[in-house]
């Protein structure tokens, strides 16, 4: 990995000033996460990326810096890193290759990425790639695993061939149950278990879940999976396979310890539609869709505003799918709240901004929280829900600004 | 893999971030068995999740993840290994 990344070095302690209010970038502010993971963060550009917060080098976890979120889309050279495994080789789009087969298929057959792009009718969307674990570092009690803030996410548009268009043509067989994939990413020990996901069936089905070989108008970046990676928009990241090497239609339920063991969560405890009943035990399910949740994205806390003007309160709000009904506001600690102006329909799977506009009427301290309620009535928590994976964080942000 | 490019000019880092190194191996604290950590679980991963995973797991979240790196990810950690490498871990970024 040496020698591939700028390297931005922190400096000083002095705070940068911008736009005449302190705007230090949030990492370090970054209230909630475990004294390491602040001490261990830096801002860090991979080749091609410009900086983010550094999580870890080996294998490469960078997140995305929340000022980045001020815009619907997350740029692809600001869209956060996420590996499992720590051999990652940059893939040759001419020899690269995507098998499709499994028990359960007809057919088999293997595509180059002309042949993908040519041969089926390219769909494009919106659509936000979450982590599960993003925010798992706020999570109270603390819980083991990469420590990430705010910025595990980022929107983009994704072009690319539908996944149920490709099952097609290799024909699945009645049997089929579920749609495994695989990438050219490995571990470094042969023992190490490979790095494999998969979906029921019906969602590889859906017409929205594509192999994408495009994002924001350009090949994905290294990084985020070129020249291809799955999309299944609405379901974390997880199963957003990078650098899709194969697909494999399956009648029996995918083992490995990433199915049956991690991205799991306890049943009944969060408010979900999907299921994914073949993968599921008396105790857990595999991770589906995306919680309903929010994000601030233009205020810091403890930055301070004159009184008496109005201060436009921006953020971004997102689900699993079903689209956003509405966001509310509070300036004052949750005891009273607003409703949000958002912007016009993005697409369901996308970050909707939204804004509202504050006047302090004098000085002191402000709480501002944000809460967004999606069309199935499904809102956020003031309260953590607590697992031990640290997964679904969406608990109500706090930020405290003070006018002056 | 394209060649590195150009530095990020613009620094905003502010000083209560400090202790970051340039380089990927993230120095760790200096302790009896620093070596024996620094040999066995730099093969998989850089030791930045070690210090991002402190100080909040006590000794039996530590053995409980030493573990899980041999049994779940095949780690050939010797056993004998096992004890010097937990006690480090919490003596130095746990919490007892």
């Amino acid at each position: 990995m040496h020698g591939r990344r700028a390297f931005v070095r922190s400096v000083g302690a002095g705070l940068a000033l911008a736009g005449g209010a302190w705007m230090a970038p949030r990492l370090c502010r970054a209230a909630g996460l475990p004294q390491g993971a602040v001490d261990a963060a830096v801002l860090e550009a991979l080749a091609g990326k410009r900086a983010l917060i550094k999580r870890s080098y080996r294998p490469p976890n960078y997140e995305t810096p929340v000022e980045a979120f001020d815009s619907i889309l997350t740029a692809n050279d600001r869209f956060f890193v996420r590996w499992h495994l720590a051999r990652i080789s940059p893939v040759d789009a001419n020899q690269w290759r995507l098998a499709v087969g499994g028990d359960a298929i007809e057919r088999p057959l293997q595509l180059t990425l002309d042949q993908l792009k040519r041969q089926f009718e390219p769909a494009e969307l919106v659509a936000v790639c979450q982590c599960a674990g993003n925010r798992r570092g706020l999570s109270d009690p603390h819980v083991p695993g990469v420590q990430w803030g705010h910025g595990a996410m980022g929107n983009a548009r994704w072009k690319g061939a539908r996944l149920k268009d490709v099952l097609a043509k290799a024909g699945p067989k009645g049997s089929a149950l579920e749609v495994a994939f695989d990438g050219a990413d490995e571990p470094v020990l042969e023992r190490t278990p490979d790095f494999i996901k998969s979906i029921p069936l019906w969602k590889a089905q859906d017409e929205n879940t594509l192999i994408a070989y495009e994002m924001n108008g350009e090949p994905l970046p290294h990084w985020n999976g070129f020249p291809a990676r799955i999309v299944v928009p609405g379901w974390t990241a997880t199963y957003w396979v990078k650098q899709v090497i194969s697909i494999d239609v399956l009648s029996a339920p995918q083992g490995g310890f990433w199915m049956t063991t991690a991205y799991r969560i306890p049943k009944r405890k969060f408010p979900l539609i999907d299921r994914f009943i073949s993968q599921e035990t008396a105790e857990t399910t595999p991770i589906t869709e995306m919680v309903v949740n929010s994000l601030i994205t233009n205020l810091a806390d403890g930055q301070r505003f004159p009184k008496g003007s109005a201060i436009v309160i921006r953020g971004i709000a997102w689900d699993g799918g079903y689209g956003i009904h509405s966001v509310e506001v509070s300036t004052d600690d949750g005891r009273s709240w607003q409703t949000a102006e958002l912007a016009s329909d993005p697409g369901r799977y996308s970050f909707v901004p939204w804004q509202h506009a504050f006047v302090p009427p004098g000085a002191g301290n402000y709480a501002v929280l944000a809460k967004a309620t999606n069309r199935q009535g499904a809102t956020q928590t003031f309260e953590l829900i607590f697992n031990p994976a640290g997964y679904h964080n969406n608990v109500v942000q706090r930020i405290q600004i003070q006018a002056v | 893999m394209r060649a590195l490019d150009a530095a990020i000019a613009t620094v905003l880092l502010a000083g209560s971030c400090g202790g970051a190194l340039a380089d990927e191996d993230v120095r760790l604290k200096e302790g009896v068995g620093r070596d024996v950590v620094q040999g066995n679980c730099s093969v998989c991963h850089s030791a930045d999740y070690i210090q991002m995973n402190s100080p909040f797991m006590k000794r039996a979240a530590w053995e409980a993840s030493v573990n899980k790196m041999i049994k779940v990810m095949g780690a050939p950690i010797r056993p004998e290994d096992v004890p010097i490498i937990v006690e480090y871990l919490t003596k130095n970024y746990g919490v007892e």
